[in-house]
């Protein structure tokens, strides 16, 4: 091995290099293998097979870390695996998994089920890899695009519908207009540090005067580029429409996935910034205040379920960002719990809606829910407990990542925010139970059993477990934040 | 007087009033050809910077091939009905608003701290740039340069998604 090329580097880079190499088999295979349409599903056994070989090379990096402690570097300090980064390898790996299992139904439905999709969602998910473990702005860049790309085709995977071409359309142009800024903001970066690194750079922030109009633009340019990204208001329009054009699992992994390397890459530049501290906090905590409010509003009036939970996203992020905004321990600490419990309440809540696409129905619309208890009471109540969690209700999963924060912002005493924050939650309630009326209230709208796949229900149980599991007995997921965080 | 800064408010001039011709003209030719002239002057900026790796690129890459194929799509595809609508949106004063409020800001602030950002001292033999850059890709910035081939073949692979009428 030569000198750019250690054994640490390949070390670090395996679970990227092996979702490539999946990826690309993936679009080989396809066609080669599984030329008939019939087939084409077991695609999804190659997937899971790639997303094995990356667990196994993730739980070595673990047990690594374990011995070792520390973090490991890799490239010049253009990649790191530490404790955060392992986190959230994690849940992309649970979240690429899980849509990738529940995909092939939707797609046969919609008749547009190409073995491509599940490549790119490997893609995906391999650029997410260097959002949560790069280092380096370049690295973090072109990792960042590479998701975003990826993104980009899968919204639009529905070649026929109008929709679905609106919606890629507008994510394509308005996500390439913000990789602007931040690549902007990004080479102003560079201009203050003379280096890409992220430690060089923060100490180059850190010997800057805090007035320094550099600084100042700097700050502001990837604030907006990093806002777009994890939709916060006033950077949220691409959003509803994205998300109610997309395939619907397409949306359920957009609005996880997508977002959780997001707020892996914002953390990480914010944390580098952190010598600013005094510079941001007020920005982002009047984004986090004008999410809440604009996306908890918005929601109340939406019909569509997909807008509605997309708007119900954009306060998630609210929330989350108030996590930073408290700044102690406990406010990241509380951010991972919020993320890994809203990927799991999240897809549980999109899964229940691809459930209800039915051949003749589409299955958007929260009157499609009516009457689900006596349709279906399992996805009914399924539904109810994604719903309740959404919501922040004890004992759901929810409750504990919106407690996390709380005390978050208790503990930095900011009551004012934590009343605020506090007070969404009714608003949140009120929309969320429009659902739940819906459902167990209104009287049925389609008749018929909903005809579901195997892998569907799977999912399904998993993301429902979770979402019970981790609101009854948060512990030893609190303690795997709190861990990640101290490596 | 020093040579370089009327070079370059010349091709900064170029760049501009290409790139605005470029979305005000109606004729699709006439705004590839002003494109041309803008992507022309940003080649000029970068020999200007003694960057004379990027300023081939630029015009091997953008002016040679993807303007060409520009050209060739724009001819290929009936563009009269597209050259007869409406050229701006009715809010179009709301959007210039909005930019020359954001470009002063940037002004503004880059004018008070250009001071702060300290110049990369200029390699010592103007014809190195190339092999520097070459090093520095296949040294320091060996990911992201492998990254990119992946990214390119999303793009790719995307791009034939959306394009081919059936796929099998």
């Amino acid at each position: 091995m030569s000198q750019f090329y250690t054994s640490t580097d390949h070390f670090v880079l395996l679970p990227a290099l092996l979702l490539a190499m999946f990826g690309c088999a993936v679009l080989l295979f396809d066609f080669w293998i599984f030329p008939q349409e019939q087939l084409r599903k077991h695609l999804i056994w190659f997937v899971a097979l790639g997303e094995a070989f990356t667990a196994i090379a993730l739980f070595r990096q673990y047990s690594f870390l374990n011995e070792h402690g520390g973090e490991l570097v890799a490239f010049n300090g253009a990649l790191v695996i530490d404790g955060f980064a392992l986190f959230f390898h994690w849940l992309f790996l649970a979240a690429t998994l899980i849509v990738a299992l529940i995909s092939y139904r939707y797609l046969e439905v919609r008749e547009e089920h190409h073995g491509e999709y599940y490549g790119i969602l490997m893609l995906a998910q391999c650029g997410m890899f260097f959002l949560a473990s790069g280092t380096d702005l370049v690295t973090m860049f072109v990792g960042l695009e590479l998701m975003a790309v990826s993104f980009y085709i899968l919204v639009g995977f529905l070649r026929t519908d109008k929709r679905s071409n609106e919606a890629a359309l507008k994510y394509l142009l308005l996500g390439a207009f913000s990789s602007g800024f931040l690549a902007y903001g990004f080479s102003l970066l560079y201009g203050m540090a003379g280096s890409t690194r992220l430690r060089d750079v923060a100490t180059a922030v850190a010997a800057r005067d805090l007035k320094d109009p550099i600084l100042l633009m700097a700050i502001g340019t990837v604030s907006v580029g990093l806002f777009f990204k994890v939709s916060a208001v006033p950077f949220h329009m691409w959003a509803p429409d994205a998300y109610e054009g997309a395939p619907t699992s397409v949306t359920a992994f957009l609005s996880v996935g997508s977002k959780a390397a997001s707020f892996a890459l914002l953390i990480r530049l914010f944390t580098a910034l952190g010598a600013a501290r005094s510079v941001w906090e007020p920005v982002l905590a009047g984004v986090a205040v004008l999410s809440l409010t604009i996306g908890n509003f918005a929601a109340v009036t939406q019909t569509n379920t997909k807008r509605l939970l997309a708007y119900s996203s954009i306060s998630h992020a609210g929330y989350m960002l108030l996590g930073l905004v408290a700044g102690n321990d406990r406010g990241l600490q509380g951010m991972l719990v919020y993320l890994l419990v809203y990927t799991f309440m999240n897809l549980g809540a999109f899964l229940v809606i691809i459930a209800l696409n039915q051949k003749d129905v589409a299955g958007e619309d929260v009157a499609d829910l009516g009457g689900l208890i006596h349709r279906n009471p399992g996805y009914a109540l399924l539904m109810l407990v994604f719903l309740l969690s959404l919501a922040g209700i004890p004992p759901t999963a929810g409750f504990i990542g919106k407690y996390y924060i709380f005390m978050a912002l208790v503990e930095a005493k900011m009551y004012f925010l934590a009343v605020i924050a506090a007070l969404y939650v009714a608003v949140a309630v009120f929309y969320y139970f429009r659902m739940v009326r819906s459902m167990f209230v209104e009287k049925q709208e389609h008749a018929g059993p909903l005809t579901t796949s195997f892998g569907m229900r799977a999912a399904l149980v998993v993301t429902g477990l979770a979402t019970l599991v981790v609101g009854l007995y948060p512990e030893p997921f609190v303690r795997l934040a709190q861990t990640s965080l101290m490596r | 007087m020093p040579i370089d800064p009327l070079f370059f408010w010349a091709f900064a001039a170029l760049t501009l009033g290409g790139a605005l011709l470029t979305i005000t003209l109606r004729s699709a030719v006439h705004c590839a050809i002003a494109l041309i002239a803008s992507l022309a002057g940003v080649a000029g900026l970068y020999l200007l910077q003694k960057a004379e790796f990027l300023f081939a690129v630029q015009i091997v890459l953008y002016i040679g091939g993807i303007m060409v194929l520009f050209l060739f799509v724009i001819m290929l595809v009936n563009l009269d009905a597209a050259a007869r609508e409406r050229q701006f949106h009715k809010r179009w004063w709301a959007g210039l608003a909005a930019t020359l409020a954001t470009g002063a800001l940037l002004i503004y602030y880059l004018a008070k701290g250009a001071s702060g950002l300290r110049a990369a001292p200029m390699p010592a033999q103007p014809a190195g740039n190339t092999e520097q850059l070459s090093d520095l890709l296949f040294s320091e910035y060996l990911l992201p340069f492998e990254l990119v081939s992946l990214l390119l073949l999303v793009a790719i692979v995307g791009s034939v998604i959306m394009a081919k009428k059936r796929i099998v």
